[in-house]
């Protein structure tokens, strides 16, 4: 059974005043277990507003949310515990840090949670430690961090929830590639470890290319393509049209298909790339 | 949520009345002030009902959106309108206990507030639909120029005011988003006690001030970097003018006014 599910699920904003705005349309979507899902769309396709309704924050104006195969917006149900279990961490999430120290504030979840102080204290280590904030940061204040440390901080107070689904809205905004990568390699090892769902918004197909299992493509409200990245990325024509930039090594590969040189057209990462290059080069290299 | 208040926001449209020369705007609007609050009588309510419904049709805005206006006032209407019920005594007396009495002047004098109220909300709502935050400043600010020569900082205080006014949806917008994060990580904000609820604010107020502050900051920088010194010798890209339009809008207002207080004065002496 998947652990998170959504049918005709549907968000519109402002109804019934002159800014009304579809933003999520009619969108069916199965999560399973273990997964670690990209999700890509320009501005304005609906990401932020479908992730919002998958942790109950938004209430669909249409459709269902199901986790493990429960709506959440049945008669009774407890929204609070949907949120423990499904994990948002927002864009820029840096901006809801308040408490006096990062210790603390890591902690804000798991004390909402009703946890006990020895739970809470190893849940504020482990994760603080997962993604790569040092012992002796814990106990200043987290605006003395810098920005790429600060944002770290908040995804560590969404991780120590310890959600089953994490799911972050752009993480890598606004940072330095450097910044990027340590935190696109923490969240991989971080669900390498914990074998939890990820969910990954993101406008960049470089950065999430490399790590998903699976890539969700939405564009102008509604779900494009949902798939494995090789499948998505093979029909890369179709994306470019939506205006979504493929990964550099795509867009090589698709250049030299163009030119009728056989390679693969579903290449996006370098290594693979690399490899594919190689064997063509040792057959028979005269040609290239 | 908070998205829904909606007044003081402006509803860009092409209009008679998104034409006028703000100054008149907001002298038309004191008037109408003036009319509602000019006497006892139905005559007044009846004259700001006429005035308020001339601009609207006017100004081309969809009735829906004054009417919302009332929403975020709602328990002041409420509020009055109880206090005046029971509290009021005079003419006929329908039922009483203790110091509660509903009375003849009681319902009437609570069914006056809540319209004037609403009439008062719904005008002055209006003014901000119709005007955009920067041109209402500028009126502000051509208004009270003559009070420069009383050594009074005018063009700071309307620089200030924009400035304010400007970043009103932007806070909200920030709040909003500060308490869907806050929520998202389990705050508790519907639930608890009077003291809990206080204390479930702390997540949000504070990431918000920080916000406000570093906006401040930018801001400030920016101002900075646009050699921004103060009015002194600063011309402006929309200069105010008046037209015929204009002195029409506040012929009708005037008429409407004269009409109010002579009406008050014939009806007083009967």
């Amino acid at each position: 059974m998947p652990i998170l599910e959504a049918k005709n699920l549907t968000y519109t904003y402002s109804i019934g005043t002159p800014f009304e705005k579809t933003a999520v349309d009619h969108v069916d979507l199965e999560i399973g277990q273990g997964e670690f899902i990209g999700i890509i769309g320009h501005t304005g396709s609906g990401k932020s507003t479908l992730m919002q309704m998958m942790n109950g924050l938004l209430k669909p104006t249409e459709g269902t949310v199901l986790l493990d195969g429960k709506d959440i917006w049945e008669k009774g149900a407890d929204r609070r515990a949907v949120r423990f279990q499904v994990g948002l961490v927002f864009q820029y999430p840096e901006y809801q840090l308040f408490e006096e120290t990062v210790y603390k504030d890591i902690a804000f979840g798991p004390k909402n949670m009703g946890l006990d102080e020895q739970e809470i204290d190893r849940r504020v280590r482990e994760t603080a430690e997962a993604v790569g904030l040092r012992e002796e940061l814990l106990q200043k204040s987290p605006y003395a961090l810098s920005g790429g440390q600060k944002r770290r901080a908040a995804i560590a107070g969404v991780m120590a929830m310890e959600p089953r689904v994490l799911i972050l809205d752009e993480p890598c905004a606004g940072l330095d590639p450097k910044g990027r990568m340590k935190i696109l390699t923490q969240l991989h090892d971080y669900h390498k470890r914990t074998g939890c769902t990820v969910m990954l918004v993101s406008h960049s197909m470089e950065d999430v290319a490399k790590y998903v299992s699976k890539l969700l493509v939405l564009s102008h409200a509604k779900v494009v393509a949902f798939d494995s990245p090789s499948a998505v990325f093979a029909d890369g024509d179709r994306l470019e049209e939506m205006g979504l930039a493929l990964p550099q090594v795509t867009r090589i590969f698709h250049a030299l298909r163009a030119k009728g040189i056989t390679v693969p057209d579903e290449v996006y990462t370098v290594k693979y790339g690399a490899e594919h290059l190689l064997a063509l080069l040792r057959e028979g290299g005269g040609q290239c | 949520m908070l998205k829904d208040i909606t007044l003081g926001q402006y509803f860009p449209l092409d209009s008679v009345v998104h034409r006028m020369d703000a100054r008149f705007k907001i002298i038309i609007t004191m008037l109408y002030l003036v009319m509602l609050f000019w006497g006892q009588h139905v005559i007044s309510l009846i004259a700001g009902f006429v005035f308020l419904i001339l601009a609207l049709i006017c100004s081309k805005i969809p009735p829906k959106m004054p009417v919302r206006s009332i929403k975020p006032i709602l328990p002041v209407l409420i509020f009055t309108g109880t206090l005046n019920f029971f509290a009021m005594k005079g003419g006929t007396i329908y039922w009483q206990w203790k110091f509660l009495s509903v009375s003849s002047q009681g319902i009437q004098t609570s069914a006056f507030m809540i319209v004037r109220i609403c009439l008062l909300i719904m005008g002055t709502s209006l003014l901000t639909y119709t005007t955009s935050p920067i041109a209402l400043t500028d009126a502000i600010e051509s208004l009270l120029s003559p009070l420069k020569k009383l050594n009074m900082p005018v063009h700071a205080l309307a620089m200030m005011m924009t400035i304010a006014l400007r970043f009103i949806p932007t806070l909200i917008e920030e709040t909003d988003k500060i308490m869907s994060a806050q929520k998202a990580r389990g705050a508790d904000m519907e639930s608890g006690g009077l003291i809990q609820r206080v204390h479930a604010l702390v997540p949000i107020l504070i990431p918000l001030m920080v916000s406000a502050f570093r906006r401040a900051e930018e801001l400030a920088l920016a101002m900075e970097c646009r050699c921004y010194h103060g009015g002194e010798g600063r011309t402006r890209l929309r200069e105010l003018k008046s037209g015929m339009r204009d002195y029409i809008a506040l012929g009708i207002t005037l008429l409407l006014l004269a009409a109010v207080i002579v009406g008050n004065i014939l009806l007083s002496r009967t």
